[in-house]
């Protein structure tokens, strides 16, 4: 069975003096981590795989098809935000259901499947319940249900968890790679925290101004740093 | 209580007993003097005459409210959906002229438009069609309100659309939200918790409108309560009738101020990126043609006035009127009672300031400094009419009021412009406080000294900025005085409205740009000053 991976192909993009120059292979069923510093470009990087934002040049593939010219909703990607991932007046509920159809009229299937994602991300029972009357990891596990019911085959976590404390942190991570193994999703994760990378993601990348200065498999890139940009942000020796 | 600041309860004691003293003291003589208390026995003064006034002040207030929205939303909206486009920012600091406008001036302006002879009215006849007919009456003054309250509307509505994250666009994106789904499942609901507070305001704001109705509204058919009033007491001197008018107009004006209190809210959320993000739905080609097709519409609404002040007092008689003295007294006159309005809101603004800071800050009674900054603010209740008439009534007896008429004036004016003062100043002033409050303690500053050092600097713009608003605002004013002024010549607002009243269109319309260079010149030169004491400061 063929999954999908996503390829960012010479990507260019310019904001006033800053740029974005970079490029990158997420393995198809795979956690691809990028990570980097603020400011170092992450979250443009998937703005750009996403659609939000249009590269000035370069090509953007999710499974071999290019998809650089398609809005956002017409891309197999699905995007986790740090915030404001539910709309604060709709039920858990409604806000997963949004992901079956965006003007929330629903069939009985699609009613029964909003349902049952809920149930997958231990969310039973509190399907009426508003956001603000959730937990900030609640919330949290409400999107994912709804990236779920999507059912595309490219998830982007940009940052989701960064918010939450490290054992829940970690249970979300652990969550969210079990859906990646049941459904085989391609998963690319920021981050900023190296420890959440070698949790769950085989491959990483590290972003530096813009640029993607190394790449690898997590933990050869984590333990021996070979540029000194990544030295530093790890705050290890740099291993030359 | 912070550690080596005491909290001054004087300054804002003292504050109060002006505004709302002075209010309460006239609604205390009002009703001292109410028909219920005098010899006619209760419920004298009010009669069919006074329903039928209510009434229609109920009728244009509702339908200037339900225009200016109606206009309002869909332009913000389009403004919303159009981050950027040349002219953008402009056109949001043009929408804020009408607020700063003299009204009779603005009055004169839509006159010019949309009058009879104005300029809409000779373009049609020019191309062979009809006319239009005269601007007087309840069609005028919905125009008139409507070119107040739309760009106040689209002010006040466009947070609630900058309120709304990035991200929340970025997912209706990538869920593929048509525009209809988007205004259902996004905007809707937070219009829903901004419109009726911003309603509210408008309806309170046309409730209350003078100068509008004065000049446009014809005869008893159209007339609202504050005017009744100005006829009861100036034309009529029927004092139990204006009694009763102004103790409806308090009532009505204290319901709605209520009800505006409940419904206002702020917004929710903040948006967390400085980037803007485009939002799914502005591609659209319709979508594109109807927000086009609304700025445009907005713009010329507002601009067309604008324009026509300019251009008819330019085109006017500006020699002969220029060269008439009492013209030059009476915008030195207007200046005076301008610059004295905004002297008087200034200082009573820093009192109440420093007192609702103290508590806020340093006694840590937020609630309570909130409320005597609304104490201060109570001006959208006790109109100025109202407050005018309260001390009409007071000094009547004992005073020549007409000799006092400009001391008056800039009281009245003084107590009106407060609020200005205080959302400009009070920020300002709790600023310094939570910042500068245990580092002065540390080192033994306070009183002038401090404030010199400390406070002075912070404060020298936002002073200046509230005290040249206050006083341009209280230049053009022509509410207060035509309630107590006996000559024509004693302002250039008197001046213009009893050349608008008696016709004499060429002539208004230089008087009318005078004015406005006039209040221009007022609030230039007062925040220059402040400008140019910042520049020493920090040299």
């Amino acid at each position: 069975m063929p999954h999908p991976g996503l390829e960012l192909r010479n990507l260019s993009f310019d904001f006033g003096p800053w740029s974005l120059r970079a490029s990158l292979t997420a393995e198809p069923g795979h956690v691809t981590a990028v990570l980097g510093a603020s400011g170092a470009g992450k979250s443009t990087l998937l703005a750009l795989a996403a659609g939000f934002e249009r590269p000035d040049a370069g090509q953007v593939r999710v499974h071999g098809e290019t998809v650089t010219n398609l809005p956002p909703a017409r891309r197999p990607v699905a995007t986790l935000f740090q915030e404001h991932n539910l709309f604060a007046h709709l039920t858990a509920f409604q806000n997963v259901a949004l992901g079956l159809d965006p003007g929330l009229r629903l069939t009985e299937d699609q009613r029964r499947c909003a349902t049952a994602a809920l149930s997958r991300v231990g969310l039973d029972g509190k399907e009426s319940r508003l956001p603000r009357a959730l937990s900030g990891g609640e919330r949290q596990r409400v999107a994912i249900a709804r990236t779920l019911v999507m059912r595309r085959p490219v998830l982007l976590l940009d940052e989701p968890f960064a918010a939450l404390g490290p054992s829940l942190r970690r249970n979300m991570l652990d969550l969210v790679d079990g859906f990646r193994r049941d459904q085989g999703m391609t998963v690319v994760m920021v981050t900023h925290d190296p420890a959440d990378a070698r949790r769950i993601a085989e491959s990483a990348a590290f972003m530096h101004d813009g640029r993607i200065l190394s790449s690898g498999p997590t933990a050869e890139l984590l333990d021996n740093p070979r540029i000194p940009e990544l030295a530093d942000y790890l705050g290890v020796p740099h291993t030359p | 209580m912070m550690v080596g600041h005491r909290t001054r309860l004087w300054p804002g004691l003292a504050a109060l007993a002006a505004s709302p003293g002075l209010a309460i003291l006239a609604i205390a003589t009002l009703l001292a003097a109410s028909p219920g208390m005098g010899p006619a026995g209760p419920g004298s003064g009010f009669d069919s005459y006074i329903w039928r006034v209510l009434g229609f002040t109920l009728v244009q207030a509702g339908l200037s409210t339900i225009l200016s929205l109606a206009f309002a939303l869909p332009l913000t909206r389009a403004l919303a959906r159009r981050p950027v486009f040349p002219g953008r920012s402009l056109m949001v600091k043009l929408f804020g002229l009408p607020l700063v406008l003299p009204v009779i001036v603005a009055v004169f302006g839509i006159t010019a438009v949309w009058g009879h002879n104005g300029a809409i009215s000779n373009a049609l006849e020019a191309m062979g069609l009809p006319g239009l007919s005269p601007l007087y009456g309840l069609s005028g003054i919905l125009i008139a309100h409507t070119f107040f309250n739309m760009p106040l509307g689209v002010r006040l509505l466009l947070p609630v659309w900058d309120s709304i994250p990035g991200e929340t666009w970025r997912l209706a994106g990538q869920l593929g939200m048509n525009s209809w789904q988007i205004f259902r499942l996004i905007e809707f609901p937070r219009l829903m918790a901004a419109v009726p507070g911003v309603a509210m305001l408008i309806f309170l704001l046309c409730f209350s409108s003078f100068t509008v109705v004065l000049v446009l509204g014809g005869g008893p058919r159209a007339t609202t309560l504050e005017v009744a009033i100005w006829q009861a007491l100036r034309l009529d001197f029927d004092i139990d009738r204006a009694v009763a008018l102004a103790l409806l107009q308090v009532s009505a004006c204290l319901i709605a101020g209520i009800l505006f209190y409940r419904l206002s809210r702020t917004p929710i959320s903040a948006p967390t990126e400085e980037r803007q993000v485009v939002r799914p739905d502005a591609a659209s080609r319709f979508g594109l043609l109807a927000d086009i097709v609304w700025l445009t519409a907005g713009f010329l609404w507002v601009m067309a006035p604008l324009v026509a002040i300019t251009v008819s007092g330019l085109a006017g008689p500006v020699a002969d009127v220029l060269g008439r003295a009492n013209i030059w007294a009476a915008a030195g006159r207007s200046a005076a009672v301008g610059v004295s309005a905004g002297f008087l809101a200034l200082i009573i603004g820093l009192m109440l300031a420093t007192t609702a800071r103290d508590l806020a800050v340093r006694s840590r009674r937020s609630r309570l400094a909130d409320w005597l900054e609304i104490a201060g603010s109570q001006t959208l209740i006790v109109s100025p009419v109202v407050l005018g008439a309260g001390l009409f009534l007071l000094l009547f007896p004992r005073v020549p009021v007409f000799d006092w008429a400009l001391p008056l004036a800039a009281l009245v004016n003084g107590l009106v412009t407060l609020p200005y003062v205080l959302r400009l100043v009070g920020p300002v002033l709790r600023r310094t406080a939570e910042h500068h409050d245990r580092l002065c303690a540390g080192i033994g500053l306070s009183g002038i000294s401090r404030f010199r050092i400390v406070e002075w600097p912070a404060l020298r713009r936002p002073a200046a900025t509230a005290m040249a608003l206050a006083s341009a605002l209280a230049t053009g004013d022509l509410t207060a005085i035509v309630l107590f002024g006996l000559d024509p010549d004693t302002t250039l607002a008197l001046l213009l409205y009893s050349a608008l009243g008696s016709y004499r269109m060429d002539q208004a319309a230089v008087i009318a740009l005078l004015l406005v260079a006039t209040c221009l010149s007022v609030f230039i030169v007062i925040e220059g000053l402040g400008r140019a004491a910042s520049r020493i400061g920090t040299s």
